[in-house]
């Protein structure tokens, strides 16, 4: 049984653009009502959760990631390293050996396997985080630098930093990345409950599909948003029905929400509806969470 | 010279393979000794990280003066392959290995 105290939820979802980020903000935004809240925004490629907030930034931390820099000296051209590499991001071209940084794993195969030391790992930039704090509420944002490719450092760093830097708040929402892929895995491990939003659609659907068979295989406690109701069609019910998937909130496909949204704006004043909705799921969270 | 193309076959009949990471086999055509060889890459496909790059070694490994292919190596492979001392030359897909080689001693190959 989880501490009913402390509770982590992810947002997630398989598709892209099914209203994660309007999700996990309203309901932080909410929930720092009444609760000391965490949100944290793991979407490093494209992290906006911040753009809804105001509140004080405080001034970027750069994160790293240790990465093989080559020893020419002491190096014997043996070949183990660039067998060692998954990603060929180490390769040896004539008497060189030609390191990408970019894809690096950093998972040091080379570095412990040489029998020369010729590749201590250094530390390579990816990202920066950034906190903002607003009465309640804080924001934890991991950034990845353009050009770098792996997410999934840090995703893990910022994530790690959550739980460090911030041991006393009582909620702790990771708005995720889309998709099903590594990225994903490393936001939604170790939380309570995954919320995936999705939308009642054929696409939305398939992707739901994916994103669900992935929680499951994870072990992880799941419950459906469905965004935009009203358009596409009943699938999405008929698939959480059969699966035994609840469906803790629906919120209507509503031009003034997309129209609030656009503007950086919350939804917790206006439209009317959308406050009593997000209290009932969050009702319904801690129903859940002490479930568990 | 020796000539390296990418190609989806394994003599002067086959058409260039216009990728370079993922090429199908690398046909080295030598000049001096009259001589064609031929490595087959195919398992590059398989790779899911930095094709581009285990195709770049192979390369190397096989020290061409020039190397003739269709889009030309994308950016992870180019970093790698700048190091050598090789001229590149691009946009000879749909032609036949044949074809290209006279193209390129004609001199109608874009290098790269």
């Amino acid at each position: 049984m989880t501490n009913s105290k402390y509770i982590k939820i992810a947002v997630a979802s398989g598709k892209g653009g099914t209203g994660k980020t309007m999700l996990a903000t309203n309901l932080a935004a909410l929930i720092s009502g009444s609760t000391k809240t965490l949100l944290v925004d793991l979407d490093v490629e494209e992290p906006n959760s911040s753009l809804f907030f105001g509140g004080n930034k405080s001034p970027a931390k750069t994160l790293f990631r240790p990465v093989p820099e080559w020893n020419r000296e002491k190096c014997l051209l043996c070949d183990i390293c660039s067998d060692a590499c998954r990603f060929n991001a180490l390769i040896r071209l004539g008497n060189e050996i030609s390191i990408f940084d970019k894809l690096c794993h950093s998972c040091f195969a080379c570095s412990e396997l040489c029998p020369q030391q010729a590749l201590p790992m250094k530390e390579h930039a990816i990202g920066e985080l950034t906190h903002i704090t607003d009465n309640n509420l804080t924001i934890v944002e991991g950034r990845l630098f353009t050009g770098e490719e792996q997410s999934v450092p840090l995703i893990n760093q910022t994530k790690e930093l959550s739980e460090t830097d911030y041991g006393d708040y009582e909620v702790k929402i990771y708005d995720s990345p889309p998709g099903t892929s590594c990225p994903v895995i490393a936001a939604v491990k170790g939380c309570d409950l995954v919320l995936l939003v999705t939308e009642p659609t054929p696409f939305g659907l398939n992707d739901l599909r994916l994103a669900y068979a992935t929680m499951k295989k994870m072990n992880l406690p799941v419950a459906v948003v469905i965004n935009r109701h009203g358009i596409g069609n009943g699938e999405v019910d008929e698939y959480c029905r059969n699966e035994s998937v609840e469906i803790i909130a629906k919120i209507p496909y509503d031009m003034e929400i997309a129209r609030i949204c656009s503007d950086g704006g919350l939804l917790l004043e206006e439209p009317g509806y959308v406050r009593p909705l997000l209290e009932s799921l969050h009702k319904r969270l801690i129903e859940i969470t002490n479930c568990l | 010279m020796r000539i390296l193309f990418t190609s989806t076959g394994e003599s002067w009949d086959s058409v260039i393979d216009p990728r370079f990471g993922r090429t199908e086999y690398l046909v080295l055509y030598d000049e001096e000794s009259d001589s064609l060889s031929v490595t087959d890459n195919r398992s590059a496909k398989n790779e899911a990280h930095g094709a581009g790059r285990a195709t770049a070694k192979v390369v190397s490994d096989l020290k061409p003066d020039i190397l003739i292919t269709g889009n030309g190596p994308g950016g992870n492979a180019s970093g790698a392959i700048k190091g050598m001392n090789m001229k590149i030359f691009i946009n000879a897909h749909n032609l036949t290995i044949k074809e290209a080689y006279d193209n390129y001693r004609n001199k109608k190959l874009t290098e790269l």
